[in-house]
């Protein structure tokens, strides 16, 4: 906070040396629209809410999770504690200091509109914002950005990093997509001969466009050590979109992908696969706060995922596909240090179709209330456009400053 | 040249070879057909590689390797530091490089480009990933012991085969789905905290089984027939486990002590069988309804002529399928004799695999590229061999595939390849030779004027039509 604050007196002295008005730098609580970002971590598999957010007041919390429980704060490996009630998984201890910090929420008990259980019908509907797994071809983030329309800039306002871009960010919307390289850089004749090339090839064309403004953005930047097996791609490739969105005219919205949640086997113990994502998770975030610099004062990040798991532990110390579970949302921008979760509670009868944490809050009404604070978008093109036929779910309401 | 022989050896192959687009050229579908008959020679590429066996029996050696690492008092600062991952790396690896090397090699060079796209094919339909660990070294032999002896026969041979394999099993949990009541006997597993014995269902594999494998996710199961489906199957699992030190026979096995026994109704029918024939009857029962036909249709539908597939060619295909009980040259044929797969070239474009191959078909020269290099280049456009994301495995349409990234990626690699090779190629013949007409002028003209042969080589490959099938 030290640096922040001189930070701060530092410029608010030059500014008034130059006599350039006070205004020019936005309270935090008012930035322009250009300042604002929104991040969108996608972590695909089905985290399991009960790990990451432990309901340990729950009564009947130990009893049906029995060895997968995470104990009560203060015990051995126990959850740290959020509210009396709800607590983080005790890997998570960086998102704990933001929550601490007011610079998280915790949502609990929320899920898409989806009550199947499969992986991929489940992640496209999250994805393209409709209330079908093949409603259409486009992401709800990318028609966000085109609804936005003059509130944001021209040009690339979208990054996906990785290499690939997910569903979410598809569209008509142009969408960057950037992933580390160790290879040389070609030459700058040949590129042009390319660009006249594709010219007359709608797709190739865009994704070249698009192509060399991430090259730009990103020159001279170290490949890191994002491609050896031994390095953390994800941690990676939060610090690169904290870089892209950090820079002054950057662009609003990125994206990115977490694999590896679907944990049927052994989730509990110091090598079980839950352990090492919720690290990573963990160290993500906070590399992204990091990255993004001053950014991250106006900055919200997502991070959701297709489906909770089911409550009871299956038969190899893992858990079964599930309904609601757990998300958080992240960030200078969001009025943190609270759990939001209407909860249903895990008694038999409490359960969705006997076996799962039941649903009490849409995913979209989460997402809806993001757009309205970092893109500026009204209700009126969220509940036909952005996420068609939703108008029973109201952006939830407190969620931004 | 036709634009037929251009969509036989490029859509359905995996990209002319020299001379390749002329073979094809009198009668491109014929060259296809003959491509799926019954069996086909092995590829001597494969000679030595590990079986699921031999490959099994790796994990229990590095897990002996352990030990000595956490006791490792004695390693000095001389030595790297000895990790986990790092002696996994340094055991297991080597089989991994081995298996994408020979499996790159073989693509490279096969003459039936076209039944081995297929074996690609099912490998994804059967998705096994490395991505866990368990099944890393195992993912090689899982398509050569599941997948290619059944490429020229029937699907439920090929589904039953792939249930069964120790990579499928291990993959999808099923060797950790059991009875409820079951005791661990006699494992020395069963001491292990970290994985402690199960002690009942594990739905992973009966689920993915029926959305991903037969039925389709709209094929009409519900998670009754799910849950119902995974007790059939308790039992399939694979010996040894990771803490049996000295295996016999290692693979597949049915343990009857883990079996749930007793009919089970599911999918609106009572199966009176025990043991492992109740899944074996459930599997060949499964294999041959009209949604499994459908979706497989589909997904062939969408390999082979668009990512949107015409309707019309769908249900040739799921026709075929469902008369011919899933025999699967039948299927191929239903599918060659699709109109709609001879109209439009250029459909689909390449995943980076299909892009790398068809560059090693295009330019034998790059076939001499070290593996590693292919290896780092295929991982770093977002398709690691055997590394798909999901059991759903690797997405087949062009939109996962054409973002700004990906295609960066492939400019590079042209920019390199052509820096190796450009001052021998002659690209102006190698685009008549694999593309003929359906090379555009733009194209044509860019190749001409380009300023040397390198840059006109690095134009091709990074060209709209070489990137596409």
């Amino acid at each position: 906070m030290t640096t922040r604050r001189k930070a701060l007196q530092l410029f608010g002295g030059t500014a008034a040396l130059l006599g350039l008005p006070g205004l020019a730098f936005a309270a935090p609580g008012n930035p322009r629209a250009g300042e604002r970002r929104l991040v969108f971590i996608f972590l695909r598999g089905g985290m399991d809410g009960l790990s990451a957010v432990p309901p340990y007041g729950d009564p009947e919390y130990a009893a049906r999770r029995g060895a997968l429980a995470v104990p009560s704060p203060g015990s051995a490996g126990g959850a740290l504690d959020l509210d009396s009630h709800f607590g983080l998984n005790p890997n998570l201890g960086e998102m704990h200091r933001l929550f601490a910090a007011r610079e998280l929420v915790v949502l609990h008990a929320v899920a898409s509109p989806y009550r199947e259980r499969s992986h991929f019908d489940a992640q496209n509907l999250i994805e393209n914002g409709t209330a079908r797994p093949f409603g259409r071809e486009v992401g709800w983030l990318n028609v966000a950005l085109g609804a936005a329309g003059g509130r944001v800039a021209a040009g690339t306002q979208a990054f996906a990093l990785g290499q690939s871009v997910p569903l979410v960010l598809r569209g008509p919307a142009q969408v960057g997509s950037w992933s580390p390289t160790r290879l040389p850089v070609p030459d700058a004749d040949l590129l042009e001969r390319l660009a006249a090339l594709y010219r007359g090839d709608a797709l190739l064309d865009r994704s070249f466009t698009v192509a060399r403004e991430a090259q730009a953005m990103m020159e001279g930047r170290d490949a890191g050590g994002g491609m050896d097996g031994a390095t953390l791609p994800v941690v990676e490739l939060a610090r690169a979109a904290g870089e892209i969105l950090g820079k002054p005219n950057g662009p609003h919205v990125a994206a990115l992908d977490f694999g590896g949640w679907d944990t049927h086997i052994s989730q509990q113990g110091e090598y079980s696969q839950l352990t090492r994502n919720l690290r990573l998770l963990d160290r993500s975030v906070a590399t992204l706060r990091t990255a993004l610099g001053a950014a991250w004062r106006h900055t919200a990040v997502l991070i959701v995922t297709e489906f909770g798991r089911a409550v009871a532990p299956n038969g190899s110390g893992g858990t079964d596909h599930g309904t609601a579970g757990a998300a958080f949302v992240a960030g200078g921008a969001v009025r943190g240090g609270r759990v939001i979760a209407d909860w249903p509670g895990l008694g038999p009868r409490a359960l969705h179709e006997g076996r799962d944490l039941r649903p009490t809050l849409d995913l979209r009404a989460l997402f809806k209330a993001a757009l309205v604070a970092q893109l500026g978008l009204g209700e009126a093109v969220l509940e036909t456009e952005v996420f068609p036929d939703s108008r029973t779910v109201r952006p939830l309401d407190g969620l931004f400053a | 040249m036709s634009i037929e022989s251009v969509i036989a050896v490029n859509r359905f192959g995996l990209g002319a070879t020299p001379g390749e687009l002329a073979a094809a050229g009198a009668d491109p579908r014929g060259w296809l057909a003959r491509q799926v008959g019954a069996t086909a020679p092995a590829s001597p590429a494969f000679g030595r590689l590990a079986t699921s066996g031999e490959a099994l029996k790796a994990y229990p050696r590095w897990i002996a390797s352990l030990g000595k690492v956490r006791g490792g008092a004695g390693d000095s600062a001389q030595t790297a530091p000895r990790t986990v991952e790092g002696t996994f790396r340094e055991q297991l690896g080597p089989i991994m490089l081995e298996e994408v090397t020979a499996r790159l090699a073989a693509a490279a060079s096969t003459p039936a480009p076209f039944r081995e796209r297929l074996v690609w094919f099912w490998s994804n339909h059967f998705t096994v990933s490395a991505e866990k660990a368990l099944v890393f070294a195992l993912v090689g032999s899982f398509e050569r012991e599941a997948i290619r002896p059944h490429v020229g026969g029937y699907f439920a041979d090929m589904l039953l085969a792939a249930t069964r394999h120790p990579a499928m099993i291990l993959y999808l949990d099923n060797h950790l789905s059991v009875r409820k009541g079951w005791q661990a006997q006699g494992l020395r597993g069963s001491r292990s905290t970290a994985f402690p014995p199960p002690t009942g269902l594990n739905e992973n594999l009966a689920r993915e089984i029926l959305e991903l494998h037969t039925l389709g996710v709209n094929g009409g199961y519900t998670q009754a027939d799910v849950t119902e489906f995974a007790r059939v199957i308790t039992g399939w699992t694979v010996r040894p486990t990771m803490f049996d030190l000295e295996p016999a026979s290692p693979g597949f096995v049915f343990d009857p002590t883990r079996h749930e026994p007793g009919p089970r109704t599911l999918l609106g029918v009572t199966w009176p069988q025990e043991g492992v024939g109740q899944g074996e009857a459930v599997l060949r029962d499964i294999a041959v309804r009209p949604a499994t036909a459908q979706h497989v249709a589909t997904k062939v539908a969408r390999h082979f002529i668009a990512d949107e597939p015409p309707p019309a060619a769908v249900a040739r295909i799921a026709h075929a399928f469902r008369d011919s009980g899933g025999h699967l040259p039948t299927v191929y044929a239903a599918l060659l004799d699709c109109p709609e797969a001879w109209k439009q070239p250029l459909a689909k474009l390449k995943t980076p695999v299909e892009y790398v191959v068809s560059c090693m078909r295009a330019l034998p020269a790059v076939r001499a590229a070290q593996p590693q290099a292919l290896y780092a280049t295929l991982r770093g456009m977002g398709q690691r061999p055997f590394f798909a994301p999901s059991p759903q495995g690797w997405p087949d349409t062009a939109q996962a595939w054409a973002g700004g990234d990906a295609l960066w990626k492939r400019i590079e690699w042209a920019g390199i390849v052509a820096a190796r090779v450009g001052s021998t190629a002659d690209p102006q013949r190698l685009a008549a030779a694999s593309y003929g007409a359906a090379t555009s002028e733009g194209t044509r003209r860019a190749l001409e004027r380009a300023e040397s042969r390198e840059q006109a080589l690095a134009l091709w490959l990074a060209s709209p039509e070489f990137q596409r099938r």
